[in-house]
């Protein structure tokens, strides 16, 4: 029988439980041979080998990764069209873009080999989750340069799954299609599954009766914990979180499976890295940082080091479910946003998630820093937060400077302010000022 | 009996604030028969009684202002020694805590405001005392 035809809890057990050193050995082998390969290839890794004084044949242990250049955004970028690809471009299959919210986008080619993998990573993924060849999976993604839609849709068809190609909006339809081909597990955004989750609410449609929904891969925009349980008492499925990147093949570089604690990270395909973005040093694990990866079987364009921006740290410890790829906790935030008040190091969205979890506090909130290192959290009350009364409102000022203290090691000032006295901007939100005189 | 309550405003604490509630409330031609400010840090909070509270509120609803209802207990006693510590003393032997209070005497007339955690129950023993809770009306129209 092939692999499609068999139900069960691992899609490649003997790749996803390999035990530690067999994988490290494995993750060692493919990290010299792409080394190699693109110092052979890609002017400029032969550049950067150059300048940082390495040569491939200096990479005898996993820890000699550390000697080899860090990949920026900015090098990709500078590198488009075709100016990292290791193979001719006859060799590629595929092409998809990173959107680029300033100047030029960033392009990632596909070998035959690389299309594959892709989906494999998706397969092995999505039956972390439970997924077997007996679902229905309906992609609400965006199809086209977007890793997503795609590499997504071409693992649940190696998973065997009846895939139904739906992509995003037209809610009705979407309804129709799950009613009538009994849909059970779905991929789409965060803003799209609760609109969603709405629309059903609207209609007096009870999707735990009257549907057959039992999971959401949800993505392509960061969500919070809190927005994951609104979508799974919505739409009555579970959520299972991912994390991926187009400069890493897009979706199923690490996935939850069914534990739903922390994502399994691909160990076979990328080795991973925590450092601090400020110095580039590598974290010991459990440490918050930033996320860089290698990737070890891409053909068509091989990435060291890469700098995803990303904060995250490595869950400590083997999962019960058996797989050994360690783990990596919810995306926190990213470096660029990252800031240092009294030494410790701040990521607005830990500020954001603490507020977002009171439901007397509205949506709209600022950092303020001043003077040498002050911080204030100025948040806008919601319609529920205020009862009248002063003392009250002073109680949850306390209460919230004192949740902020437990998550970010340093106690801030809070504001509690009524609603629409904090700018609000279209698009990206600010969140901070920093009026600071250090 | 109808209960008395309080419009209460939430506002920064900042010049002008005042300025922009009273303005807002006299242009809608809605008399203040009583005012209360206070302000903690960033923010302070107005408590009005006021002639009509329902369209007071719509109308500070309508230009973003935040405001909220209050239920207050009025209680109007002999203007002479010991009146409030008659009213105090009934509320502490049921352990009801008076969380704000303020009085005035006008015409002959000692009224307290009370504010406490429980309304109904303080003043069920107010009136069972034999204190004079007011309503909106016997309040208002004085």
């Amino acid at each position: 029988m092939s692999p499609a035809t068999i139900d069960r809890a691992y899609w490649k057990p003997e790749e996803e439980t390999l035990a530690r050193p067999a994988l490290e050995t494995l993750q060692l082998d493919r990290l010299k041979r792409t080394v190699a390969r693109v110092g052979e290839t890609v002017p400029l890794y032969r550049k950067k080998f150059e300048q940082a004084k390495v040569t491939p044949g200096d990479i005898r242990a996993l820890a000699d990764l550390r000697r080899l250049p860090f990949t920026t955004g900015a090098d990709l970028r500078e590198s488009y069209p075709t100016g990292m690809l290791a193979v001719p471009l006859d060799d590629t299959l595929r092409l998809h873009t990173s959107s680029g919210t300033t100047g030029k986008p960033k392009a990632l080619f596909f070998s035959r080999q690389d299309v594959d993998n892709a989906a494999e990573l998706i397969a092995r993924s999505f039956v972390a989750t439970g997924m077997t060849r007996r679902d229905v999976f309906q992609n609400m993604m965006t199809y086209g340069l977007f890793t997503g839609a795609l590499v997504a849709h071409y693992g649940a068809e190696k998973v065997g799954c009846l895939v139904i190609p739906a992509g995003p909006g037209n809610s009705e339809r979407q309804l129709l299609l799950m009613q009538d081909f009994h849909t059970t597990s779905i991929h789409l955004t965060p803003s799209f599954a609760l609109y969603f989750a709405d629309i059903l609410d609207k209609r007096g449609i009870d999707p735990r009766k009257d549907l057959s929904l039992k999971r959401a891969f949800v993505g392509a925009e960061p969500y919070t914990e809190e927005t994951r349980r609104k979508i799974e008492a919505g739409l009555g499925l579970r959520v299972f979180n991912s994390y991926g990147l187009s400069e890493m093949n897009g979706p199923g570089v690490a996935f939850e499976c069914q534990e739903q604690a922390g994502m399994h990270l691909w160990e076979d395909h990328y080795i991973m890295e925590i450092i601090d973005p400020e110095s580039g040093e590598t974290l010991p694990p459990g440490e918050r940082g930033e996320l860089v990866l290698t990737t070890l079987v891409r053909e068509a364009m091989p990435i060291l080091r890469y700098r995803t921006r990303d904060i995250t740290s490595i869950v400590d410890g083997p999962c019960p479910c058996g797989r050994t790829h360690r783990r990596i906790q919810r995306i926190t935030g990213r470096a660029d946003d990252m800031l240092i008040v009294r030494g410790v190091n701040i990521y607005p969205q830990q500020i954001e998630r603490i507020l977002m979890g009171v439901p007397k506090l509205g949506r709209n909130y600022l950092i303020v820093l001043e003077g040498l290192d002050e911080m204030t959290v100025k948040v806008e009350l919601s319609e529920a937060g205020f009862d009248g009364q002063l003392e009250h409102v002073v109680a949850l000022q306390n209460e919230i400077a004192g949740l902020l203290r437990a998550e970010i090691l340093t106690k801030p000032k809070v504001d509690l302010v009524p609603p629409g006295t904090l700018p609000v901007s279209e698009g990206k939100a600010k969140r901070v000022i920093d009026n600071r005189k250090l | 009996m109808s209960t008395v309550r309080l419009l209460a405003v939430f506002v920064e604490n900042k010049p002008g604030q005042t300025a922009r509630i009273t303005k807002l409330l006299a242009e809608a031609r809605i008399n203040i028969r009583w005012v209360t400010i206070a302000s903690s840090g960033p923010f302070g909070v107005m408590k009005f009684l006021v002639t009509d509270p329902d369209r007071a509120h719509d109308v500070l609803k309508h230009d973003g202002v935040m405001a909220s209802f209050l239920d207050v207990i009025p209680v109007e006693v002999a203007d002479q020694p010991g009146a409030l510590q008659a009213v105090a003393e009934c509320l502490a032997r049921d352990n009801i805590n008076l969380d704000n209070t303020s009085g005035f005497v006008a015409n002959q007339r000692a009224i307290v405001i009370v504010e406490t955690h429980d309304t109904e129950r303080a003043k069920a023993l107010l009136v069972k005392q034999g204190l004079r809770v007011l309503s909106r009306e016997e309040l208002l129209e004085s």
